[in-house]
């Protein structure tokens, strides 16, 4: 592990209110070169919006994010384009465009940012796809393949310039175990061999503790828990415990409702209910 | 209303001056767009237009008849086929085929992720997608109003010829001294306006949506409707600007 101190993205006192209801409360953190970060928590606890706030989708009512050394939320357009185009992005659902090819999609950063041949194009795409066991789908359309499918081809997409910085937004979410771990394995040769940052989010434990070498769990917009996988694993917090276990039972709050209300953010929030009452559930 | 000028203004500067700035936009996006705006347009725009023909030769008969003076009906349908009909229902037909194909199409892009995917991956989407479908409409609703004022006046000489005394030598003569061609062009700048309003009204309606399927539906029939009552609001301010001072 050749970490080095340098940082990649520094998050300061970031805030975020919708409304009158806060999703991120007074964040801070760092991600070093070469690290690969897990964001753990909840649904709802803010974990994609804090991505989105990264990556400058999103404008934080508070509080600084600064990418590569420098402040995303003070940037123009045209800056931020410059920034983007230095990292990757997986989304949740891949985001594939529709109209395009599988193909197509993986070459469309190549084409808009590169100068490359078609040829050489069409050579990086059959290997970015080859890459997430994909070879021979370039032909098609993202309607015609399975969601899991679409996610490795958003990935392969997300690799297409050879980022320095990956960002994933729940990338084993829908794939097969065997596919998880050849995404892991993927995310893996990517940090260690090419020095790659990943900051990744995810509630798959199995995996999480695959590549992480240091996690963050979020609760309700704070950071509960930081460190390496093993300072985790042993986290004496019962909240966090419960968590990376996965028990139905504990702690942690189950406000499943504001999970909606950050999806939608512009849909008036419903009053909270509980799980079992939202789902009528009769316990014992 | 604050979008829509600011699309607008966004549109413009990456047509008109990113360019001059080494970004330039592609232009194959633009042929396909074409395509499907206006070649894939051209049956129903042709059918449009022949019944539109058809019917204003038949309701200048009609009246003219009377007075023993069909050989004036080629003028009648020259000038209201070029100056209003032509421009405005071909706009019609182009609104409810293409206008709101556009506005679900981006609308469906944009609850989908696939728009802030773009952004993220550095490319503008309005530079992506928004200005290829403006540069197609722009060039493609005028070049259908001509082709349907062809098809229109062929109409007209079918009553003129099949029903009426009204020889195609009489036809052609009455139709070229009643028409000029401002009549024409008032018609082709007519429809580039139109064009303007349909494109800009149907993707900024599509950029827009939010709260997925439902959302969608609601932003292709405001497209419509909008783009629909602008088309009008502005035909009625051309024609007094054009006819009427």
């Amino acid at each position: 592990m050749n970490l080095t101190t340098e940082p990649v993205v520094e998050v300061n006192n970031l805030v975020r209110k919708f409304g009158d209801r806060t999703v991120i409360d007074d964040l801070s953190f760092t991600i070093h070169r070469g690290e690969t970060l897990v964001i753990m928590g909840g649904s709802g606890c803010g974990k994609s919006t804090l991505l989105r706030h990264i990556i400058g989708v999103m404008k934080p009512s508070a509080g600084s994010v600064k990418i590569f050394g420098d402040e995303i939320t003070a940037m123009n357009d045209r800056q931020i384009e410059d920034i983007r185009r230095r990292f990757g992005m997986l989304f949740q659902s891949g985001a594939l465009l529709a109209s395009l090819t599988v193909g197509e999609n993986v070459a469309l950063p190549l084409l808009q940012h590169t100068d490359l041949s078609v040829d050489e194009i069409q050579e990086t795409v059959t290997r970015k796809l080859q890459m997430v066991g994909l070879s021979g789908f370039n032909d098609l359309k993202p309607a015609e393949i399975s969601g899991g499918m679409r996610k490795r081809v958003g990935l392969a997409r997300a690799l297409a310039l050879d980022p320095e910085l990956l960002f994933s937004d729940e990338p084993t979410s829908g794939l097969d175990p065997i596919m998880t771990a050849v995404v892991d394995r993927l995310t893996l040769e990517l940090t260690k061999d090419a020095g790659m940052t990943a900051v990744v989010v995810t509630h798959d434990m199995t995996s999480a503790f695959r590549i992480a070498t240091r996690m963050i769990m979020l609760g309700r917009g704070k950071i509960l828990a930081q460190g390496t996988p093993d300072e985790i694993r042993t986290h004496p917090d019962p909240e966090v415990q419960q968590f990376i276990n996965g028990e139905a039972d504990g702690p942690m709050p189950l406000n499943l409702s504001q999970d909606d209300h950050e999806n939608h953010p512009h849909v008036k929030a419903r009053p909270l209910v509980s799980a079992r009452r939202r789902f009528n559930l009769k316990m014992p | 209303m604050k979008n829509f000028l600011r699309l607008n203004a966004s549109l413009l500067y990456w047509v008109l001056v990113a360019p001059f700035k080494g970004q330039l936009f592609k232009i194959s996006p633009i042929f396909r767009q074409m395509v499907f705006i206006g070649v894939r347009a051209t049956p129903m725009v042709a059918l449009t237009a022949f019944s539109i023909g058809v019917t204003l030769a038949m309701q200048a008969a009609h009246s003219l008849q009377q007075l023993g003076a069909e050989i004036y009906v080629p003028d009648l349908v020259m000038v209201t086929l070029l100056r209003e009909m032509g421009p405005v229902l071909i706009a019609v037909i182009v609104i409810g085929r293409s206008g709101s194909a556009v506005a679900a199409e981006l609308g469906t892009m944009k609850v989908s992720e696939e728009i802030e995917a773009l952004e993220v991956m550095a490319i503008n989407p309005i530079s992506y997608l928004i200005v290829p479908r403006f540069i197609a409409m722009l060039i493609m609703l005028p070049a259908l109003t001509v082709l349907g004022n062809y098809i229109g006046v062929f109409g007209g000489w079918a009553i003129c010829y099949f029903t009426l005394d009204v020889t195609t030598a009489g036809f052609i003569l009455r139709a070229l001294q009643s028409a000029d061609t401002w009549d024409l062009y008032s018609g082709i700048i007519k429809s580039a306006v139109f064009a303007w309003l349909i494109i800009t009204i149907a993707c900024n309606a599509g950029l827009h949506v939010e709260g997925g399927a439902e959302g969608v539906g609601q932003a292709t029939t405001s497209a419509v409707v909008q783009s629909l009552l602008a088309m009008l609001v502005a035909n009625a301010i051309l024609t007094a600007l054009f006819f009427f001072n």
